[in-house]
Order: structure tokens, then sequence, then C-alpha cells
């Protein structure tokens, strides 16, 4: 790996809020109304190099979008540090936090929401870069337009307002807009989950064009393993706030090395396998709330044993390049016998 | 065999302030008991509108303008209100994606499922709940006696949705309608329940329709694949035959965009275009707009060829297998 432009040292977020009625009723909670504790990330560490697009997969709620805000600079992490280009994002002082933050940029899933209605598309672009002093004033016009033709639109539709496209032409406007603040990294978290299939595809030739004529860096946050395989350099599996699995995606999907990595893998039908062709993963997924003690997984896992519900498993490496969170790893325990 | 469902010419059409628009347009298709319809399509092609249609559920400013929808032979559209609500819950049941659709959130999960047995069937308080209890082993619902006890809100979201299953199967139904009925779970969720489908359907023998816009889903799930697009029925055929020889351009399109297929990294092959709005369907084939096949013929309306019970609705077919 070359120079890592992001470090995400050990960070940690945690939520506080109070339960909702369903929780409290659903007996959950002991005390009533008392405010609860979300671990919504723990202890996750991952570099990320210049060029590179670093997938992270998981199930919903597992933290993909916290991760993805705490890089962004929109929550601060409770314990651990951020940094860019040497530069620390999270526990910045408070004048420094507005000129880094624009150098991460997030898209996300609903095209949608995130437009002003009432806005035309070009003063949307134009917004930012504007405010930040990003682009001269009188080249903000000119630039805004290239970017549209960049992204695949007409540079006419700057004058348009957002209703007037479509989901895919609206995914467009938001990489566009996401690109006029000239990033050093980007974040998509599930920007291509709402898109129908036939158009899904036209914004990932989109993404691979951009991202082999700018050099762009990214997190790509998605739960479609097919689509992260397709565009993801390497992947980090994420299971209830924290990164079990990480590794180049050829090698992960060849051999999938973590028991929850190994059940999603086999958990998810794909087009042309036949009928029947998937096995489920046992269980539920357990709260943030009140994670299990030792791995997380162990409620779900085939090969658990006495150390998995007792001890955390460490990211150990697996391999020159990868890593994985497992007692199965480090233990020399083979995956037939389960852990000791 | 008689089809425990058989749709022909199911047409719906909705008054819209851009005149009418037909949301459902002469659709048919069959499903076998035991066997696993997938109807697949992208966002308003008119999956729903064929599953509220097939069951009468259509309000205006939309209307059912023609076609017959038979469950083991009786055509719904002729009865009446009263005997088409009795089919309803007992012959033909309906899954949606949000599964409080079914339920009711200030009732006990076991009040409401005693309530909907006895709607149909005369029976015990208690015989009813051992019923119940049964129906929600059926879909995998682990101490059954207990989640009976719990309000709806008091279940992670993937129970919520097989107690809605659960309801759905209390009169045994001929068929079941289920639209989106995992798309808004998590995959490992999603994986436990349609596994749990797939059995359902080997074991009761009812004929299902799994509505989704996931393709993967009903490769892996469906007998039988309908794919639709702009309100018609474009690809028919078994599972194998529509995702291993596809001979609808479109549906063609649709596999070939598909990432899983290609060498990463590679550019996808796309359909140019965007899906279509009803109100402003070209003549002819809706497709041919974004059709790499189309001719000047394709202005006329596309017939029904039809290969080895494999049916597709073009000028200019693809080879298939
Ligand atoms: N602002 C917040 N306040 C309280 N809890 C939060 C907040 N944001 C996230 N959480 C909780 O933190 C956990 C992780 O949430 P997050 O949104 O990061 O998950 P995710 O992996 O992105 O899930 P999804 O796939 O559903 O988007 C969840 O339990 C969520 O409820
Ligand atoms: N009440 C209504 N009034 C007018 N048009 C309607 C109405 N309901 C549905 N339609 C139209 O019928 C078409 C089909 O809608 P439908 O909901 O069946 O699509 P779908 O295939 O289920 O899509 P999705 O995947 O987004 O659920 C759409 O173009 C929609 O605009
Ligand atoms: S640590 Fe134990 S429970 Fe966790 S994944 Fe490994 S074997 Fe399974
Ligand atoms: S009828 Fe013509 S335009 Fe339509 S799908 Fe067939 S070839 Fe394409
Ligand atoms: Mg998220
Ligand atoms: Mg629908």
């Amino acid at each position: 790996m070359t120079v890592p432009i992001l470090m995400i040292d050990a960070v940690s977020k945690r939520f506080t809020r109070r339960p909702g009625l369903a929780e409290r009723l659903a007996g959950k909670f002991t005390g009533g109304g008392k405010p609860v504790t979300v671990h919504a990330l723990t202890d996750v560490s991952l570099e990320v190099a210049k060029g590179e697009v670093l997938g992270i997969v998981g199930e919903s709620g597992c933290g993909k979008s916290t991760l993805g805000r705490v890089i962004a600079g929109i929550h601060a992490p409770t314990s651990g540090s951020v940094t860019l280009n040497g530069q620390q994002i999270a526990d910045q002082r408070r004048g420094n936090i507005h000129k880094l933050t624009t150098q991460v940029q997030m898209i996300h899933q609903d095209p949608f929401a995130s437009l002003n209605p009432r806005m035309k598309v070009g003063e949307t672009l134009a917004e930012g870069p504007r405010y930040h002093g990003i682009i001269p004033a009188d080249q903000v016009r000119t630039r805004i337009r290239a970017l549209l033709e960049q992204v695949g639109l007409e540079a006419a539709y700057a004058d348009r307002l957002p209703h007037q496209f479509s989901g895919g032409q609206r995914q467009r406007i938001a990489i566009a807009r996401a690109l006029a603040m000239q990033p050093e990294v980007l974040v998509l978290d599930e920007a291509v989950a709402s898109l129908d299939v036939s158009i899904q595809a036209q914004v990932l030739n989109l993404f691979m064009d951009l991202r082999h004529d700018l050099g762009l860096t990214a997190l790509f946050i998605s739960h479609d393993l097919s689509v992260v395989r397709h565009v993801c350099d390497r992947v980090a599996i994420m299971y209830l706030g924290r990164l079990v699995e990480l590794a180049p995606a050829d090698q992960l999907y060849a051999d999938p090395r973590h028991p929850y990595t190994r059940a999603l893998f086999a958990s998810i039908p794909t087009v042309g396998t036949g009928r029947g062709r998937f096995e489920a993963i046992k269980g539920e997924i357990p709260s943030p709330i009140a994670p299990p003690p030792g791995c997380a997984f162990h409620p779900r896992c085939p090969f658990a044993g006495p150390r998995c519900r007792a001890e955390v498993p460490r990211l150990t490496t697996a391999g020159p390049v990868r890593t994985v969170a497992c007692h199965l790893n480090d233990g020399g325990v083979d995956m037939q016998k389960g852990a000791a | 065999m008689t089809a425990a469902l058989d749709v022909k010419g199911l047409t719906t059409r909705f008054e819209t302030r851009a005149g009418h628009v037909t949301a459902v347009n002469d659709v048919s298709f069959a499903v076998q008991p035991g066997r696993i319809m997938g109807l697949v399509g992208e966002s308003g092609s008119g999956k729903s509108v064929t599953g509220f249609s097939i069951l009468g559920l259509i309000d205006a400013p939309g209307e059912v303008t023609a076609g017959a929808v038979l469950v083991d032979g009786v055509d719904l559209r002729q009865l009446s209100t009263e005997d088409l609500r009795k089919m309803r819950g007992r012959k033909v049941a309906m899954v949606f994606q949000d599964p409080m659709m079914t339920l009711n959130p200030v009732l006990r999960v076991g009040d409401q499922m005693t309530m909907a047995v006895r709607v149909h069937q005369p029976m015990s308080k208690s015989d009813a709940l051992q019923h119940a209890r049964k129906a929600l082993e059926v879909v995998g619902i682990p101490s059954p006696a207990e989640r009976l006890k719990a309000y709806p809100h008091q279940l992670s979201g993937g129970m919520r949705q097989r107690v809605a299953i659960a309801m759905a199967l209390l009169h045994s139904p001929s068929v079941i309608i289920a639209d989106e009925a995992t798309t808004a779970l998590d995959v490992s969720i999603q994986g436990q329940i349609l596994a749990e489908v797939r059995e359902l359907a080997d074991e009761t023998g009812a004929a299902i329709v799994w509505i989704t816009h996931d393709l993967a889903v009903v490769s892996s799930l469906a007998d039988d694949i309908c794919v639709m697009y702009a309100g018609r029925i474009v690809e028919r055929g078994t599972a194998e035959q529509v995702i291993g020889g596809p001979r609808h351009p479109y549906t063609q399109g649709l596999l070939d965009s598909i990432p899983a297929r290609h060498e990463p990294g590679r550019k996808l092959p796309q359909i140019p275009g965007s899906t279509p709005q009803l109100s402003r369907l070209p003549e002819g084939c809706p497709f041919q707009p974004r059709c790499p096949r189309a001719t000047d013929l394709c202005r006329t309306e596309p017939p029904l060829d039809v290969r080895d019970g494999q049916a597709v609705l073009c000028h200019h077919p693809l080879e298939g297998v």
C-alpha cells in the first residue's frame, strides 16, 4: 500500500438516547425511560491510500453511516482519531473543522431528499464552492457547466429544478455537487441503493470513469456485495459496530475468512445460481445497545466456543494484506472443529 | 392440473390529469399449486397494481377494465363484493412490504391471529390459538407461544414480517401474493424468510406470486418468472429460461447490467435512457427508445412470440437457449 491519505485510528462512537416506547415495552431495558448507550462504532482502525476505493459492508445498524459521518467530520468520535493528510479531522479545535471537512464529501442514498427542491440545479452546485471560496467567483458558472457535462448531463440542465430529473439523473447531480467541492475523499453512502438496476449500471459506470479520470479516493458504503466487488479495491466487513474483516476485494470474495463474512456471502441470493441456492444465517441481529459479550457474532456463529463468549477477538493479520477478528484465526483452530 | 391462479388479460387504468394511463396492460400468467412465480420489474412498471388488481383492491381513480382472475377456477371479477371479501384472506392472501399494513399495533399477535382465524372458520378460541401457533411455527418463529403474547412493536422487523406471512397462511390459501415482502429486511433475515417461503410452497402447495424489483431474489426463489415493463409482461417463462436464455431485449439488458456477471472494474453494459412515464409511452413497443434491436416495425404493437412455453412480447426476439 502507498501512503495513506486517510487514517482512522481506534475510533469509537457512542450515542446516548432515551429508549423508544417500543423498546421499553419490549422489556429490553430495566430502568424505564433512562438514557441508553448505543455502541455504534467500537475501536475501528483503518487506513485508506490515495486513489483507493474502500468498500464498507455490513447489515443495517452495524455502523457504516456513522463511520462515514465521523470521517466527514459530521460526528465527533467518542474516542480515537481520524486524520486526513496528516491533519486531524476529529477532535479539532473549532476553526479548523470548517476547512478540513470540505475535503471529505458525502453522497447519500436518496438523491431527492438531499437536493433542495426549490433551488435550480446550477445554484445547488455553486452554493458550496462559492461559500467556501473554493472556485473563484467569476469561474463558478463555467466550472458548474463543465461539472454537469462530466457527470453525463447537459450543461443547460443548470437552469432546471430537481423534480424535473429522474432518480439516476438526480444521483448524478448529487455526485457533481460533491465534486464541485474538490474533495480529497468521497464517502458514498448507499449511493446506488435506491436506483433501478438499469440506472444503477449507468451511475456505477460514471463513478468508475470519474475515479480513473480524477484519481478519486473513496469510501463506498453498500449492503450490495456484488456492487462492492465491482468497484472496490479493498473491502471492510462490519458487524455490530466493529470491523471484523478487511481484505483486498479479490481475496475476500475468493476466500472469506471470518465466519460472519462467509455466512453473509452464502446467505445472499445471486442471479443465476438457481433455486434455493443460498443458506440463511440463523438467529437475529443483536442490539447495539447491549452487544453480546466476547465476539458479538457468537450467538449466531456455527464455530463459537467458550473463548468466543468471553473474549473479544482482536484484528490480527491473516496474510500479507488482510486482517480478520476471529479466535479461529489466531488460535490456529480449524473451522471444522470450532474455537477452543 | 388446473392452475391455482390464472390471470387472463388483466388491464387496469388510472384516470390522471394527463389522461388515462394503463398501469397494467393485458397481463396474463398462470401459477400452478406449489409453484412460485416471480414478478419482477423496475420501479413503476406495474407490479403492485397487478397484485392489487388480482385481489380486487383497486379504488378510484383506478379501475380494472378487462380480464379474468381465476382462483381454483372461480373468476374473482365475477363475484359480488361480499363473496370477494370471503375469498380474500381465505383463498387468496396478500403480504406487503410493510407488515404493519397487515398487523394491528394495539392488539397482541395471538389476539389478532385468533380473530383472523375465526372470521372464516368457526372454532373455539383455544383451537384458534393452537392454529395460530402452528402457523407461526411454519414460518420459523422460535418459541411461538411467547410471541403470541407480544404486541407487534415488541418484535423485530423480520419477526413482524414472519407474523404477517403466518397470518396469510391461516386459512391455507390457494394463492399468496407477496409484494416486496423482504425488501426492507436485512440480507441475513431475508435469506431466512426466502428459505421458509420456498419450503412453504413445497409443503403446503400454495401458489405464490413473489413481487420484487430484485432479480437475484427471483432467480434463486422462483420456479417461473414474469418480467414487467411499462405495465406489460414482456417476458414469461421458467426461471431457467428467463435467466439462462432471455429472449426479450429488455430482460437481456437487465441481466447484462448486473455487476456480478462481469469482471470487477469493467464498464457495465447499460440500458440507455430511463424508465418511461406511462403517460408518455411511444407508439408500439414501449421499450423501443432504449432498445438496441429496434426497427421501424417496432412502432407497431409487438406480437406475443411463444417457444417452449417461453413467451416474449417483441418483434425481434433473441434466440435464447
Ligand atoms: N444520531 C444518532 N443518535 C442515536 N443513535 C444513532 C444515531 N445515529 C446512528 N445511531 C445508531 O447507531 C447504530 C449504527 O447506525 P448506522 O446508521 O451507522 O448504521 P448503518 O450501518 O449505516 O445502517 P443502515 O444499513 O441501516 O444504514 C444504530 O443502532 C443506530 O440506531
Ligand atoms: N392511485 C394511482 N393513481 C394514478 N396512477 C397510479 C396510482 N397507483 C399507481 N399508479 C401508476 O401505476 C404505475 C405502476 O405502479 P406500481 O405501484 O404498480 O409500480 P411497481 O412496479 O409496484 O413499482 P415499485 O417497484 O416502485 O413498487 C405507476 O406508473 C404509477 O404511477
Ligand atoms: S470469534 Fe468465535 S464466535 Fe466469533 S466469529 Fe470467530 S469463531 Fe465465531
Ligand atoms: S419490439 Fe422492437 S423495440 Fe420492442 S423490444 Fe422487441 S426489438 Fe426492441
Ligand atoms: Mg446507513
Ligand atoms: Mg410496488
